[in-house]
């Protein structure tokens, strides 16, 4: 009995130890990552060390203001139809009102980035897809076409190209046959800049969006997130989205 | 005696039938010029051979590391290849044009590409000209469709 709680309290020394030493090695390339930021060599892959969030403050969003969806298309080359069922829409100005009261408030809504996409899970080609640090995308050159995640999507984020396209933006690739939702600005966050919205957002002196990594204690958006409540669309799904809503 | 007459009319015939085909121009494609060559002893990013033989299997790489991975490198970049090999004038071919650099070999190949279903076709500077306000032609048109601009967000 006492050789065996000899063993025991060894056992438990080691582990703690063991741990410790982990923790130690788990804090240092935490800290590397911290003081690197988010300029990302061109020839490193993303890592899960980084999730890209975007806060949207709905309160400051100002009715009648569409120029984030301006800034988005004009960004990726989207133009319309006029078919307005069908055509692209990667992020949309959405009006709410309290019928009770009356009172309205419009925000844009988009792509949640959700950590459990649903539109991944069901994909059956595995086109629709998580990137590492929190980014939904889809690699169109696997997409068939076949437009479940379109149903999946709790958000009416993802769009279907109908039409033959030409002069795409290049680093905007879109083709007929394929869906397409918002990127995140994928292309300019690879570059260490933010999103088209948050830009053309902040241009206007509205405020109303910001982006960030939510893993890094320091950034604008984990301080916002941390100072002020703010809610998840659907938060019953449970998806972690990672846009999240102020004022709503 | 016979047999030497043939041998002489036999190489008439090759000679006269070789003949048409290298006065009458070359069947080889006309392949555009460069912009630009990556240094003074190599022209393209890869050694021009292996290039030719190649390109596909390093821009198929590619693409799984930049569309997966955010690996975003120039070298073999699709995007890269079209702003080096096609010009940015407002009158440069495009891809269905046998002119365009990728047509023209594509087109001599008999090997149909869809890299550009979804891919600009023209480079960045191209797009960046059109995009400006009163920058030409709309940058996205159909054979039968005129665009329109998306209207503002749709509400609901």
């Amino acid at each position: 009995m006492s050789a065996e709680q000899g063993i025991d309290i060894y056992r438990r020394r080691f582990l703690g130890n063991a741990a410790k030493a982990s923790a130690g090695l788990a804090l240092a390339p935490g800290i590397m990552l911290t003081e690197l930021g988010h300029a990302k060599p061109a020839d490193e892959a993303v890592t899960g060390q980084v999730r890209w969030g975007m806060l949207i403050d709905s309160n400051k969003c100002a009715e009648g203001c569409n120029d984030c969806v301006q800034a988005c298309n004009d960004e990726h080359g989207l133009t319309g139809f006029d078919r307005p069922a069908t055509d692209a829409q990667w992020i949309r100005k959405v009006k709410l009102k309290d019928r009770q009261t009356g009172h309205t408030q419009t925000l844009p809504l988009l792509c949640q980035h959700c950590e459990h996409p649903p539109c991944v899970d069901v994909c059956p080609t595995g086109a629709s897809f998580k990137r590492e640090d929190g980014i939904v995308l889809v690699d169109k050159h696997i997409c068939i076409g076949c437009r479940y995640c379109m149903m999946a999507c709790p958000y009416k984020a993802r769009s279907f190209i109908h039409e033959t396209l030409q002069d795409q933006m290049p680093y905007a690739p879109r083709g007929k046959g394929t869906v397409e939702s918002c990127t995140f600005c994928v292309h300019r966050v690879d570059d260490d800049r933010t999103p088209a919205c948050v830009e053309a957002c902040t241009a206007e002196n509205h405020n109303a969006l910001v982006f960030g990594d939510m893993h890094d204690p320091s950034s604008q958006i984990s301080q916002e997130l941390e100072r002020h409540s703010s809610q998840q669309i659907r938060a019953d799904l449970q998806l972690n989205t990672g846009v999240r809503y102020r004022g709503i | 005696m016979i047999n030497y007459g043939l041998k002489i009319l036999l190489l008439g015939l090759l000679l006269g039938a070789a003949v048409p085909a290298s006065a009458g121009g070359s069947l080889l494609p006309v392949i555009p010029e460069a912009q630009a060559r990556v240094s003074e002893t190599q022209g393209c990013v890869e050694p021009v051979d292996d290039m030719r033989k190649n390109h596909m299997e390093y821009i198929l790489h590619q693409r799984d590391e930049t569309v997966h991975e955010g690996i975003r490198t120039q070298q073999h970049s699709l995007v890269e290849c079209i702003n080096c090999h096609v010009s940015d004038a407002p009158d440069a071919p495009r891809v269905s044009s046998e002119e365009h650099f990728c047509n023209s070999c594509h087109t001599y190949a008999a090997v149909r590409i869809d890299c550009f279903q979804c891919h600009a076709d023209r480079p960045v500077s191209t797009a960046q000209k059109l995009s400006q306000p009163g920058g030409g032609e709309s940058l996205l048109l159909s054979a039968d469709r005129q665009p329109a601009p998306v209207s503002g967000g749709q509400t609901q």
